[in-house]
């Protein structure tokens, strides 16, 4: 698999991280590097093989749908960078 | 005195020999004389005496609680309430929860007396314990060297003396690992049977809950402790805990070990199998039956969890957005600049590194060639141990492939930091119950056995770790002071 800088450009804006100009050959090559060794399950033979998304074949807990926590607003936003009101605050979004 | 475990200590709290304050105040000496390991990450001397004066009226109250008065600490990713909780990231560097993890609840309730919370691999991404915003752990037994991760500082904690047991979490060997490299006992439970709640994500569906510890023993004592349902980890299992004391006495007349040859593949040190080899045939001579086996997907353990836990990462750190909790850059231009900056300030490069691969494997053309056959991988590694079990009662095998490397030795290289994992990520994919031991020594540091047994049978692991810690003196070294 062949990483190149716009892959890497593309990758970093869906996860939200910025990665430099001058960073972009480094990380790709590390990124390749990473995937070379996924590449290495291409091969094993998988056909037929259902996906294992979880250890358990356990089926969704159902809970009562009523209340069960006290309301604490307050502690949780005392956390925020910035907030006010009841709300957390952000740079604006709509001019 | 905290060279002893938590069952002397109990019996010498329980004589009146000592009492929890002492026992947590010798702690507090001891992690300050310690401080050049950089085990923790905070020491919470005042929380650690009130909670032992708790403990002392307990025990004058005639508790009968196993842990009552137990000095311990916490990894740092369980949420303490009132207490910063960092991941040893930068990004949670001044969280304080406004709450405590399950876990942290019932050592609480078992009067167990937390001293502190210890360093990590950041977001507990690592097997050196270097990719720490507060720096490295370093190996009690020699300092040069890391301690494995990511729970190198409970590790180093238990393994100098600082306290006789510690918390951990495992998502690819992050407790094994470290204790094969500090000549330790740790124990990872079945996925599910440690509630999962108030501690910070990595990969959800390999997160595990566990303990480090001097024994088997103390290890069942814990055990008891920690495990059972809560409903608020919808992936906790409902299913009643074992008596995991009373197993411990079980002989080991004629139970079956599997010794699977691709534990012993290369990579695997020649110190490190011959003192593996070693540790079995103590087991033999218990009345093991040794079996030779095989895990023909082995090979495909490690590129599985290097899509799967990346993949489950990205997802799970998306969280961290800067709005919320956390980090916030300065001055943000816009929103997008605020999650961008925010994010790229308080996540160390590994972390960035797990979360653009996963962004890549689950990200539209990739996903089918990359998390969905990882995903089949998962399944036929799975597979392999139940067809194992079939005949087997456990399956033996060094816990890493190296005794404990250098610091630095690695770190540059994330595909060699990667392979320290061979022997545990497979386990942690099929979701089973795995214990290291010590094992004896090569080039005088610490080798792990690791044991592996099918889904909910910890007190399997747990029996064969006591007889082995009956018979062998291991266990009982310690590091030069």
């Amino acid at each position: 698999m062949s990483i190149d800088q716009a892959t890497v450009r593309r990758i970093a804006r869906l996860a939200r991280l910025s990665i430099g100009e001058g960073d972009l050959s480094r990380v790709a090559g590390e990124l390749k590097r990473v995937l070379d060794l996924a590449d290495q399950l291409a091969g094993t033979d998988m056909v037929g093989i259902e996906p294992m998304a979880h250890p358990h074949a356990q089926t969704l807990a159902w809970r009562q749908d009523k209340v069960c926590e006290p309301d604490r607003a307050d502690a949780f936003l005392a956390l925020a960078p910035e907030a006010r009101g009841g709300l957390y605050l952000v740079p604006k979004v709509i001019e | 005195m905290h060279d002893s475990g938590i069952a002397q200590l109990a019996r010498a709290l329980r004589a009146r020999e000592t009492s929890a304050t002492e026992l947590a105040q010798r702690s507090l000496s001891a992690a300050q004389a310690q401080a050049g390991l950089n085990a923790f990450i905070s020491v919470c001397a005042e929380q650690a005496l009130d909670a032992a004066r708790h403990a002392d009226a307990a025990l004058a109250a005639g508790s009968v609680k196993a842990l009552v008065g137990i000095p311990f600490v916490h990894k740092d990713i369980f949420c303490t309430s009132g207490i910063r909780t960092t991941c040893a990231s930068r990004m949670l560097e001044n969280f304080v929860p406004p709450y405590d993890a399950a876990v942290v609840e019932k050592l609480a309730a078992a009067n167990a007396v937390s001293i502190g919370k210890t360093n990590m691999d950041e977001f507990a991404m690592g097997s050196s314990n270097e990719n720490s915003c507060f720096g490295p752990v370093r190996n009690p037994w020699d300092t040069t060297r890391v301690p494995g991760g990511s729970s190198g500082g409970s590790a180093a904690a238990v393994a100098a003396g600082i306290v006789p047991f510690a918390t951990g979490t495992d998502t690819g060997g992050s407790i094994r690992q470290p204790a094969a490299f500090c000549g330790i006992t740790g124990l990872k439970p079945t996925y599910g049977r440690v509630s999962r709640w108030g501690m910070i994500a990595f990969a959800s569906s390999l997160d595990c809950g566990g303990m480090l510890a001097r024994s088997a023993e103390d290890c069942a004592l814990v055990l008891t402790a920690i495990a059972g349902h809560d409903a608020r980890d919808a992936t906790s299992v409902d299913r009643p805990a074992d008596d995991y004391i009373a197993a411990l006495s079980t002989s080991l007349k004629g139970i079956k070990i599997g010794i699977a040859h691709e534990y012993f593949g290369a990579g695997v040190e020649e110190g490190v199998a011959a003192a593996t080899q070693a540790a079995l045939r103590e087991l033999e001579k218990l009345g093991a039956v040794l079996v030779d086996i095989s895990l023909p997907n082995a090979p495909i353990a490690i590129p599985a969890y290097y899509v799967i836990a990346p993949a489950e990462a990205s997802s799970n750190l998306a969280r961290y957005d800067g709005v919320r909790y956390g980090h916030r850059c300065a001055d943000p231009a816009s929103l997008e600049d605020l999650y961008t900056r925010s994010r790229s300030e308080g996540f160390g490069a590994e972390v960035q590194r797990r979360i653009l691969v996963g962004t890549y494997a689950l990200s539209a053309g990739y996903y089918d060639a990359y998390y969905l056959r990882a995903q089949r991988a998962r399944r036929l590694i799975a597979n392999d141990f139940a067809a194992a079990f079939a005949s087997v009662d456990l399956i033996a095998g060094p816990t890493a492939p190296t005794v404990a490397f250098k610091l630095g030795e690695k770190f540059a290289d994330p595909l060699a930091m990667y392979a320290a994992d061979v022997n545990t990520v497979a386990v942690n994919l099929a979701g089973l119950p795995a214990i290291s031991l010590p094992a004896g020594f090569s080039a005088g540091l610490p080798v792990g056995l690791q044991l592996i047994a099918p889904a909910f049978a910890e007190a399997r692991l747990l029996n064969a770790g006591h007889q082995l810690q009956q018979h062998t003196d291991w266990h009982t070294r310690e590091p030069a002071p």
